[in-house]
């Protein structure tokens, strides 16, 4: 009796150890779900998972890039208002033909009707979604926020290049943006307000061209 | 009535469905049953996932009777008896082997034609035209991405079944939940490109005659393609939960002939320029009213509901309110942006100046509102140059 | 003093009397009575959310409840039986039986073990409270997608949050209680392939538990904070992703569809062989597959998510690995049917529910190979089609294993016998009920009915009819299970030593009814595989 009930305490002890390693493996997969979220990232950037390209700017070196004059890519622009987002949103053109290697210029143009100031947030995305790797831009406003006044205007440059290495059989690439209305997460460096103006104050429509050149 | 004769069709339909359900599929009986398989659709992707659905069906069918019928056997021949003793064996490793590769071989037989499937669903390359499908809590916008900006349709479908019908106090219609008020046209024997997205929650589009299925996601784009060979008017339905009314957000597609759609389209174009120029012309209080009750039918009276009223608090009321009866910039702004946080949406970028005029002229009068003024397209105009 | 007392209980004494026994219990059978009857009382709580559902759906048109509520309806459905009822009915059984069947006087941490079961009631409570706030319970289904769960979702999102802690919390405290019995607790002797397999099961289980569920509270722990402090984990608007939250929650809910089905393979594999009279067949390979099977569950999430766009490529990958799981699934089902064959049968209750779940949850497993194939999944995904999928390996897996377990131990847990005619009521009604609304959800949902909808168009209208009054007929008679369980208890007959001629395991060797305190002093045990 006294040995059986020893051995059952030297297995409780045992077991406390078990419990405390295995609740730490639970810590750690807590941490894990976290670390999802950069891993994730770094896949879609890595792959064009889902369409998402790239969200810095492409280094871009005119004299090492050769443009691949045999091919014409049609590149169509979306702009895509999300849910309670009132700005005007549109591209100049609904799309450009484009050689890989070419670098081109496309220009979107938001406005803030409304009696406040407002940040937006553009999020990019490709379709089909495997040219995500393919289409490099060199300077968009998606990689930054923008901020409005009431009634002011602003045009957006976007500057992109599709790779040379593009797969062979795909002759479109349509480019989303959809806008957000970031108000509520909006970073100090959000640009379109330089000589701005607290919130509430009304500005006249100006054309104001994006920064970041 | 629909429910007993329902009741009496039942048996019909679980005698046939329990015996051999399959195997009916294209026999004559089909009358008194209502479609109980994968439809084969009219693209080439939908036959093929029918064709994938079929035949792994039938391998399991194979597997299961194999399986089935000695596990029935055993269950037959050997219950307890006196007379037999049960065998003591608990192992046989050639068998166990023998069964985990059968098992294997069969997967890869069934995951090749998947593969080559899966290949051609992703290959969306020279397609003849683009369509936005834009998924809104709760209807869809649809538009035509001509490369000339001026030339773009785009309108919006909306479910045309009658409150009356869902609260079952009309007769439900052949395409009861399935009709739309302005069905997607789309040109037969070219290669149509849909580009997917969403304005606000998770939504699907889903046609099952075409054989795609995608999410609409906002922020993303997702892309499918469908080739129809054969015209005629697909119906399908939002396949991912995105609110009260996800069960009442049809797809309706019309397939018509290339000669057919060009007319159409070159229709569509002039109409929706004819609107914009409606928009300046004069309206009379009756015109409008008459005209706004339409509207707020189609659009207002689930949430508002017929009389005004609304479901405080999620939905207010509209009878008597300070903003009807005298706020009407405020009437406009709400209807024209929607607001935020709430059901309320945002219908200047859904319905034309006429018909918010007509809408918010109607809110106005209707129910013993009185406000005493008249709202016109102007108005809705000018609201929207001012912002 | 506390501490005093309950160390004395423990070594020495019975259970206290009235209420405190059951709130200050650290018994693992009182423990283990309380999780079975707390599931059961989820399980009809659930069942009746789904009988609202399935009574709106009875007739095209709305007639009972507005949209909103059904929304409510079908999720609280889901999180109540996922969460609810199947886990804790099996950490019911994981209370009463792991100790018993490794020989060991208690769980390893059986202070823990109390705290981990009174934990749910007030997380059930929180959860069930919501449907009294304004704005309802939540109503995003039981996936809760991100944005609709949490830009536009009802303000009790929050309660809901803090209940899925909660039970996370509850889960992986009682899955870590588990793994330090079975690790440390076994009685002299019993080595890890000695063990009963619903031991093996469990252990698999648990450590799916613990890989899984903290991922499951970082989800909902970053829904929190982008609804309340500002981050966009899933906002796209901030730089976040809605597709992010389906990857995260995936990866815990596949895993989670495992952790409902593996007990239940446990629970089969004890009953199959006793009432064939005959020793379970392949020992190890069962061992093997469910260890297989809960490591591929950790790589197939993405099977879920064919229709969201991802790469071609990623598609393939997912679907190659998610039709590969048929293979140590398909091998268990060949094992117990080769476990029955020229054993000496016979058909007592739990074996008619052990025979009836590998029919149907077979028939699962079909289901399930068909929805891996990815373009015939674009047609299937969220039709009625997955919804019959998932409930032939829930209810006829999950939930028949559990009916067969119960009447399996129950004359050794109670001492009393239950009544065979009734049970065997039970479960004919079950099963039939169970078909009669399940099987027609295949054709509605091939013929293309959406789940999650209040109302559907005419075409769908028989199916769903009958669908209802099986859920009727299926619902109704749990009513009767309920009636066998408590009159069995009040005054069934005793309940014999050996209870069933052929059980095997530890278990079986303790007295009738089971006492108090078992295996105080280790069993002898002496492995049968080491001949």
């Amino acid at each position: 009796m006294t040995s059986a009930s020893s051995l059952a305490r030297a297995g409780q002890q045992r077991a406390k150890r078990t419990a405390i390693r295995v609740a730490s493996v639970g810590v750690l997969m807590f941490g894990f779900a976290f670390a999802l979220v950069p891993l994730y990232d770094m896949v879609c950037n890595a792959i064009g998972l889902n369409g998402k390209t790239n969200t810095d700017a492409y280094s871009y070196d005119s004299a090492r890039t050769s443009v691949d004059k045999t091919r014409l890519i049609r590149v169509e622009f979306l702009t895509i208002n999300n849910d309670y987002m009132p700005w005007k949103f549109y591209a100049d053109k609904s799309s450009v033909r484009v050689h890989p290697g070419e670098l081109k210029t496309a220009t979107f143009h938001v406005h803030n009707p409304t009696d406040r100031v407002m940040v937006g947030q553009a999020v990019p995305n490709v379709a089909p979604s495997q040219t995500a790797r393919y289409f490099h831009k060199t300077e968009c406003f998606c990689f930054e926020q923008q901020r409005l006044a009431p009634g002011e205007s602003l045009e957006m440059p976007l500057r992109f290049l599709v790779d040379t290495e593009l797969p062979a059989g795909i002759r479109t690439i349509s480019l989303s943006y959809t806008l957000f209305d970031a108000s509520d997460y909006a970073s100090p460096e959000a640009s379109g307000l330089e000589n701005q103006v607290g919130l509430g104050q009304t500005v006249p429509t100006q054309e104001v061209i994006g920064r970041g050149q | 009535m629909a429910f007993m004769s329902r009741l009496s069709r039942l048996s019909v339909a679980l005698a046939g469905l329990f015996c051999s359900a399959f195997v009916l599929a294209d026999s004559t009986m089909m009358e008194a049953i209502p479609p109980f398989n994968m439809t084969q659709g009219v693209t080439s992707i939908s036959q093929e996932a029918y064709w994938l659905h079929m035949a792994v069906f039938w391998i399991t069918v194979g597997i299961g009777l194999v399986v089935f019928g000695v596990m029935f056997w055993s269950m037959i021949f050997h219950r307890r008896s006196p007379d037999r003793q049960p065998a003591t064996f608990d192992d046989n490793k050639a068998l166990e082997i023998t069964w985990t590769v059968a098992a294997f071989l069969i997967l890869v037989v069934m995951a090749w034609p998947a593969t080559m499937t899966m290949l051609k669903i992703g290959d969306t390359s020279d397609s003849d035209l683009t369509i936005e499908a834009r998924g809104y809590q709760w209807k869809w916008q649809y538009k035509y991405l001509d490369e000339d900006r001026n030339a773009q349709v785009s309108f919006f479908s909306n479910l045309a079944t009658p409150a009356g019908e869902i609260e079952n106090r009309q007769t439900k219609g052949e395409y009861y939940l399935l009709e739309v008020d302005e069905m997607l046209v789309i040109p037969t024997h070219r290669k149509v490109r849909f580009l997917v997205t969403s304005n606000d929650v998770i939504h699907a589009f889903w046609v099952p005659d075409f054989g795609i299925k995608s999410d609409a996601i906002p922020g993303y784009i997702n892309e499918r393609w469908v080739r129809v060979e054969q015209p005629g008017i697909y119906r399908g339905q939002c396949t991912e939960l995105c609110g009260r009314n996800h069960g009442f957000m049809p797809i309706v597609v019309r397939a018509v002939e290339a000669a057919e759609y060009d007319q159409w389209y070159a229709q569509k174009l002039a109409q929706q320029k004819e609107i914009d120029a409606l928009s300046q012309q004069e309206w009379t209080a009756e015109q409008l009213f008459s005209l706004g009750e339409e509207v707020y039918v189609k659009h207002c009276l689930v949430c508002h509901q017929a009389n005004g009223q609304g479901v405080p608090p999620a939905f207010p009321s509209l009878v008597g309110t300070e903003m009807v009866l005298t706020d009407k910039e405020g009437h406009i702004d709400i209807v024209y942006n929607g607001k935020a946080g709430t059901a309320m949406q945002a219908f200047g970028v859904q319905l034309n100046p006429v018909d918010l005029a007509a809408v918010i002229h109607y809110e106005r009068h209707a129910w013993g509102n009185d406000s005493g003024d008249v709202t016109t397209p102007l108005d809705i105009l000018k609201f929207a140059q001012k912002q | 003093m506390a501490e005093a007392t309950a160390s004395t209980h423990i070594e020495h004494s019975g259970p206290d009397a009235g209420i405190t026994r059951w709130l200050y219990t650290t018994n693992h059978k009182d423990i283990g009575t309380l999780y079975l009857w707390f599931s059961f009382l989820m399980f009809l709580f659930g069942g009746v959310l789904a009988l609202v559902v399935r009574a709106e759906l009875f007739q095209p048109g709305l007639q009972f409840i507005e949209p909103q509520l059904f929304n409510q309806m079908t999720t609280m459905h889901g999180l109540i039986m996922v969460f609810g009822a199947i886990m804790p009915a099996f950490v019911g059984f994981a209370n009463w039986l792991i100790p018993m069947m490794v020989g060991a006087p208690d769980m390893a941490l059986p202070r823990m073990n109390n705290l981990s079961f009174w934990i749910l009631p007030f997380a059930f409570a929180m959860l069930a409270s919501t449907f009294l706030m304004p704005g309802g319970a939540p109503d995003f289904g039981w996936t809760f997608y991100a944005p609709l769960s949490t830009t536009y979702a009802p303000d009790s999102v929050t309660f809901f949050i803090l209940a899925i802690h909660l039970m996370g919390a509850s889960s992986i405290m009682g899955s870590i209680n588990i793994i330090a019995t079975i690790l440390n607790m076994r009685t002299p002797g019993m080595k890890l392939m000695d063990m009963p397999l619903f031991v093996w099961s469990w252990l698999i289980t648990a450590y799916l538990l613990i890989a899984v569920m903290p991922v499951l509270a970082g989800v909902v722990t970053m829904m929190l904070f982008d609804i309340h402090f500002g981050t966009s984990f899933f906002n796209a608007a901030g730089g976040g992703d809605p597709v992010l939250f389906q990857h995260v929650f995936w990866f815990f809910g596949h895993p989670e569809v495992y952790i409902m089905i593996l007990p239940a393979f446990g629970i089969v594999s004890h009953v199959i062989p006793a009432f064939s009279r005959k020793p379970l067949f392949g020992y190890s390979s069962m061992v093997y597959a469910m260890a297989a099977i809960a490591i591929m569950s950790m790589v197939v999430w993405a099977h879920h998510m064919f229709t969201v766009g991802m790469p071609t490529v990623a598609q393939l990958i997912f679907m190659y690995l998610t039709m590969l799981i048929a293979v140590p699934t398909g091998v268990k089902v060949f094992n117990w049917i080769s476990t029955m064959w020229r054993g000496s049968i016979t058909y007592e209750t739990p074996m008619m529910f052990a025979i009836a779940f590998i029919i149907l949850f077979t028939l699962g497993g079909f289901t399930g190979i068909m929805l891996a194939i990815a373009p015939a999944d674009y047609q299937y995904h969220d039709t009625y089609f997955v919804v019959a999928h998932f409930h032939y390996v829930l209810v006829a897996g999950a939930l028949f294993g559990i009916f067969s377990g119960i009447y399996y131990w129950f004359p050794k847990w109670s001492g009393k016998m239950y009544n065979e005619g009734l049970a065997k009521l039970h479960f004919w009604l079950s099963f039939i009920g169970f078909n009669l609304t399940f099987f027609v959800q295949h054709f509605s949902g091939l013929a293309g009915m959406p789940r999650r909808i209040p109302d559907y168009a005419l075409q769908f209208a028989d199916f769903n009819m009958i669908s209802s009054i099986g859920a009727y007929l299926f619902g109704f008679s749990q009513l009767l299970f309920l009636f066998i369980l408590v009159s069995a208890i009040r005054s069934g007959k005793p309940a014999t030593q050996e209870v069933w001629d052929n059980a095997e395991g530890l278990e079986w060797t303790v007295p009738t009814p089971a006492p108090y305190h078992t295996f105080e002093t280790p069993p002898e045990f002496k492995s049968r595989r080491a001949h």
